[in-house]
């Protein structure tokens, strides 16, 4: 169960940065163009997949722990509810954009009828964007590590 | 006719009466503003689309309903997959060590 063979692998590992760098392109750029921190963080899940199936799952376990999967999606949800809680206590609402046009980070406003890709705006929605997309991209990717991995000889229940 | 058989009939008589008179009662087809041939009150969407900008500072208006106008829905949505990752990865724990 050492994954595919060496074409499979070479292949896997050429398209993966790309796969990478759009997925996180995705998931940064969501308040100004399609997609979010959900579709980016299945793009990125994808990709992750790709390496699973091409490298096997006893080599990507022991590259990535479950665990660790864990403690960054935890820490995805836990920002996502602090940027929350932060608009009930800075400005009276539960899920208030406290930090638009703010001046202080992603606070920059828009010009209207145009898109010039200024990635400053938008207050605390590319935070909540990152938070979601690290959640979507180890939660997804730790279902299926964990169910690959379950299933081979090192992984079942059986001894 | 049994007892089951009635209740399943009459079941599927009143679902299908409720659809069809549902159906006649929506939006003319490809029209959202007319419910039947009347003009209905619209105006969510079209404060949505024109202050987006203004008060959430999103060139992506998708975005801003998603994650400011309607965040208690995105914040179902991430609790829908933690639990399902954490039911995922309880059913397939190993249990022996």
């Amino acid at each position: 169960m050492s994954g595919m063979s060496k074409i499979v692998k070479t292949i896997a590992g050429i398209t993966f940065p790309f796969v990478m760098i759009y997925g996180l392109y995705v998931i940064v750029h969501g308040h100004l163009t399609p997609g979010g921190g959900f579709q980016g963080g299945a793009v990125v899940a994808s990709g992750l997949a790709m390496i699973l199936v091409a490298f096997g799952s006893v080599w990507t376990m022991k590259k990535i722990k479950e665990k660790h999967l864990s403690v960054f999606e935890s820490t995805g949800a836990i920002v996502f509810i602090l940027a929350a809680i932060l608009g009930l206590l800075l400005a009276s609402v539960f899920f208030n954009n406290f930090l638009a046009d703010g001046g202080i980070i992603f606070g920059d406003t828009v010009e209207p009828e145009t898109n010039t890709g200024n990635i400053n705006t938008a207050g605390v929605i590319p935070i909540m964007n990152i938070a979601v997309g690290l959640k979507v991209i180890t939660g997804l990717f730790a279902i299926v590590l964990v169910m690959a991995f379950a299933t081979t000889k090192m992984g079942g229940s059986k001894k | 006719m049994n007892y089951r058989k009635v209740v399943g009939i009459s079941f599927f008589v009143v679902v299908a009466v409720f659809l069809f008179v549902a159906m006649l009662l929506s939006h003319q087809f490809g029209d959202p503003n007319y419910m039947q041939g009347e003009e209905i009150n619209s105006n969510m969407d079209d404060h949505i689309i024109e202050n987006s900008r203004e008060e959430t500072g999103a060139n992506n208006a998708v975005t801003a309903v998603v994650f400011d106008y309607r965040g208690f829905d995105t914040l179902g949505e991430a609790t829908v997959l933690f639990t399902a990752v954490a039911g995922v990865v309880l059913a397939f724990r190993r249990f022996h060590k």
